[in-house]
């Protein structure tokens, strides 16, 4: 689809060119390819009306149609802008109480009880005292499904039968309190969002538990349908931000762009299997962006057009240092990249001095990537984030998945930790670099 | 039929209160204008039915005006709507050879098991004899579900242990169902995405291992489609349809504001008919589909509102 958007969208410039000016009927035939490709990806027509707009008024605005390589160009803009409007930054969780109660909500199979538990691993990973409450009373067999899934992660799952869900809300709150949790996720029953009395009761859990956060699960297949869906939960419970599961389909996952666009609330995790053990994973916009569009990757793509890289990224990516939270999640996605472009060596000169000889320093050839490749993989989502929690057992499964040995990953490592002290030199020395995307 | 338009309309009555309102609305301004029918294909593509799809029906609409100048609108596109959903035969008739095994497939939380049990519950009225298959050993607690459901309705759920092989479930299930003389099984099984080739080699298998028992089966493959699914449920049943056969649509959630109007491609790159929709969350709120019933429900005037 990407192909064929540029594809559509070089021959309409084509003939814009041929003809020596630009006219109406050429930028409308341009917008509604985009329009097109948007609505094939599910965003809502509204959504896409105001999106075309701005993209048309930006594009008008950098003269895109001269450049050297205007179909490229159209798509970047209008690339930046569905990233822009999805958030342009990962949205983190906001834990504030103590307890801190955090309430799933949603219609019914979108994946709500499956990502209580996912989140539950995640901060009980992150060292957090957890606890999940079965507040679905309703569906044949949900308590039952959470207390398998609770036992399965080693998290306690608080449930009551034959209560009403006010009463199991109070005092699992009280339970929480009383037994120093950290943190305590509510699976609460699916419902449609027209549903008054349904929704009547999440109000009334709401203002019982004063949850930190309100997590709307949203499917990612989700049509035309998520914006009334959104803003009606939003309005009720004035969700705090968006769960997007069931993203290692093929769904383009438009839902996330229309959503976010109705109810200005961030998208913070995505689901990406139906396994509770790295089912979850932060929100990357960028990612979103060229799925919605289909492409690969978008940046990849257009930067090489371009040869240099945008300043954004850059900056994103050193604030990320600062933070020291570049992870090896980052790093092979760097990594793929620099694959795609043709490999690390054609990269070194865009180096600045300093660092280039660092890169020389670890030493990283062409077929060492392909490993590094390999043992990043086999790690969980959780493990490329924070590898201080990588044991003895989890070393020997990863060489064991990457076919690669337990050397071999603690050689990743250790270049990786040289990597990162490095780097965080290299930016706390004020020193600017642009266009850098490299870790080694 | 009247008690289940009835039902039908109150299912559908956001969708008369949201878009097809509005396309009512258009079509009842008179003279039918390019502007209308730009609008009325924008009103399309908000319930999903897709680009393609909204541009086929409103040019169509717009031919058929020209044709006849006389018509009325919006009897036009109904019409037209209709057609394209319309089904020689269906209706889920039951086969005289026992039993009449029916699939459940489909994507993870589209309403699968609710559809068994429904499906259960509709063919127990009609004095038939069924039996369940627990065939999603997969995921926590689907068994649980299922015999809940088994209990409420009366029927028998046949079931392994959480885990356990899903087409020695199924096995199981349609040879018991032969030696008791059983007229309907239905199997639920476990969600699963379209784009797992594992799993959906998995599903094979249940449909090669239930022939053994009963070469003819599974006499009926259901795939589950939720309305709130966009361009993607076409994905869906393109790839059910290649690996596994489905032969009917049940399209779930029709109570909530989402239209569904991915049926319409469906039926025309696929040809797989709806056979029934889901409206609700009890056991009784499954209605058997009828594409003229179905259209005018969409469409029915805000007399009483
Ligand atoms: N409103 C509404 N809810 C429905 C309908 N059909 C099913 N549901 C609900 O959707 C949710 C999921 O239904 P299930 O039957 O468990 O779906 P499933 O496809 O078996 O799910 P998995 O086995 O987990 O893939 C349940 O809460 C059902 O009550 C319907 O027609 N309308
Ligand atoms: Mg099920």
């Amino acid at each position: 689809m990407f192909e064929s958007l540029q594809k559509k969208l070089l021959d309409v410039i084509r003939n814009v060119r041929g003809m020596g000016k630009i006219t109406d009927k050429n930028v409308k035939d341009i917008v509604r390819q985009i329009k097109l490709s948007l609505l094939e990806a599910d965003v809502n027509y509204k959504v896409v009306k105001a999106i075309t707009d701005n993209i048309l008024e930006k594009a008008r605005g950098t003269n895109v149609l001269n450049s050297i390589t205007p179909a490229q160009q159209f798509v970047k803009i209008v690339y930046d802008e569905l990233v822009s409007m999805l958030g342009s930054k990962e949205a983190e969780l906001r834990l504030i109480r103590r307890p801190s109660p955090i309430m799933l909500v949603g219609l019914q199979g979108s994946g709500k009880t499956t990502t209580a538990a996912k989140l539950a691993l995640l901060l009980k990973e992150e060292g957090k005292r957890t606890m999940l409450v079965a507040a679905d009373i309703y569906r044949p067999a949900a308590i039952e499904q959470l207390k398998i899934l609770g036992e399965e992660i080693g998290v306690k799952v608080f449930s009551e039968n034959n209560k009403d869900v006010m009463d199991i809300c109070k005092e699992a709150m009280r339970e929480a309190k009383d037994s120093l949790v950290d943190a305590v996720i509510f699976d609460t029953a699916g419902r449609l969002h027209i549903d008054e009395d349904m929704m009547r009761e999440l109000e009334n859990v709401k203002r019982l538990i004063e949850p930190d956060e309100r997590l709307l699960v949203v499917d990612a297949m989700t049509g035309q349908d998520a914006v009334n869906v959104a803003m009606e939960f939003d309005k009720r419970l004035d969700i705090s931000g968006i769960i997007l599961s069931k993203l290692d389909g093929d769904a383009r996952g438009g839902a996330a762009l229309s959503m976010r666009y109705v109810t200005g609330k961030p998208v913070k995790f995505i689901g990406i299997s139906e396994k509770i053990e790295g089912g979850l994973e932060r929100f990357y916009p960028d990612r979103i962006a060229s799925r919605i569009l289909n492409m690969g990757d978008v940046v990849t793509l257009v930067e090489k057009a371009q040869r240099v890289m945008d300043k954004q990224t850059a900056a994103e990516f050193e604030k990320h240092l600062t933070h020291s939270k570049l992870t090896l999640q980052d790093f092979l996605d760097q990594l793929k990249e620099i694959k795609k472009m043709g490999g690390i060596s054609s990269l070194v000169d865009l180096i600045p001095g300093d660092f280039k000889r660092g890169l020389k320093a670890s030493s990283v050839d062409e077929s060492q990537l392909k490993r590094i490749e390999a043992i990043i993989n086999s790690m969980t989502p959780e493990e490329r984030r924070n590898t201080r929690i990588l044991n003895a057992s989890r070393k020997k499964r990863i060489a064991r998945g990457s076919g690669t040995t337990v050397a071999d990953v603690n050689r990743l490592l250790s270049q990786y930790e040289q990597t990162m002290s490095m780097m965080k030199k290299f930016v706390k020395g004020g020193k600017r670099f642009k266009g850098i995307r490299l870790p080694f | 039929m009247k008690k289940i338009l009835g039902k039908l309309s109150n299912a559908l009555k956001r969708s008369r209160e949201g878009i097809f309102s509005k396309i009512r609305d258009v079509l009842k301004r008179g003279k039918v204008s390019n502007e209308d029918i730009e609008e009325i294909e924008e009103l399309l593509i908000l319930s999903d039915v897709g680009v393609d799809m909204a541009e086929e029906l409103t040019n169509e609409l717009k031919e058929r005006l020209r044709e006849n100048k006389m018509a009325s609108p919006l009897e036009v596109l109904k019409e037209i709507m209709k057609e394209k959903l319309r089904d020689g035969d269906m209706n889920g008739n039951i086969t005289h050879s026992k039993p009449h095994v029916i699939l459940i497939v489909g994507v993870n939380g589209v309403g699968k098991t609710t559809v068994a049990a429904k499906l259960a519950k509709k063919y127990m009225d009609e004095g038939k004899s069924v039996l369940l298959g627990a065939a999603d050993t997969f995921r926590a607690a689907a068994i649980d579900q299922l015999k809940i459901w088994g209990e409420r309705v009366g029927v028998e759920v046949i079931a392994h242990r959480p885990g356990a092989d899903a087409g020695a479930v199924a096995y199981d299930t349609v040879k018991a169902a032969m030696a008791r003389g059983i007229d309907v099984v239905i199997i639920d099984t476990a969600g699963r995405l379209h784009t797992k080739h594992n799993l959906v080699e998995e599903l094979k298998k249940i449909s090669r291992v239930i022939r053994k028992v009963k070469p003819s089966s599974p006499e009926e493959v259901l795939l589950v489609l939720d309305a709130t699914t966009g361009q993607n449920a076409i994905k869906q049943a393109r790839i059910f349809k290649e690996s596994v056969g489905v032969n009917g649509l049940i399209v779930t959630k029709l109570d909530g504001t989402a239209k569904g109007g991915t049926i319409f491609g469906i039926k025309k790159e696929l040809d797989i008919p709806v056979k029934f929709i889901g409206v609700g969350e009890g056991i009784d709120d499954l209605e058997s589909f009828d594409a003229d019933e179905f259209v005018d429900a969409m469409f029915e005037g805000n007399l009483h509102e």
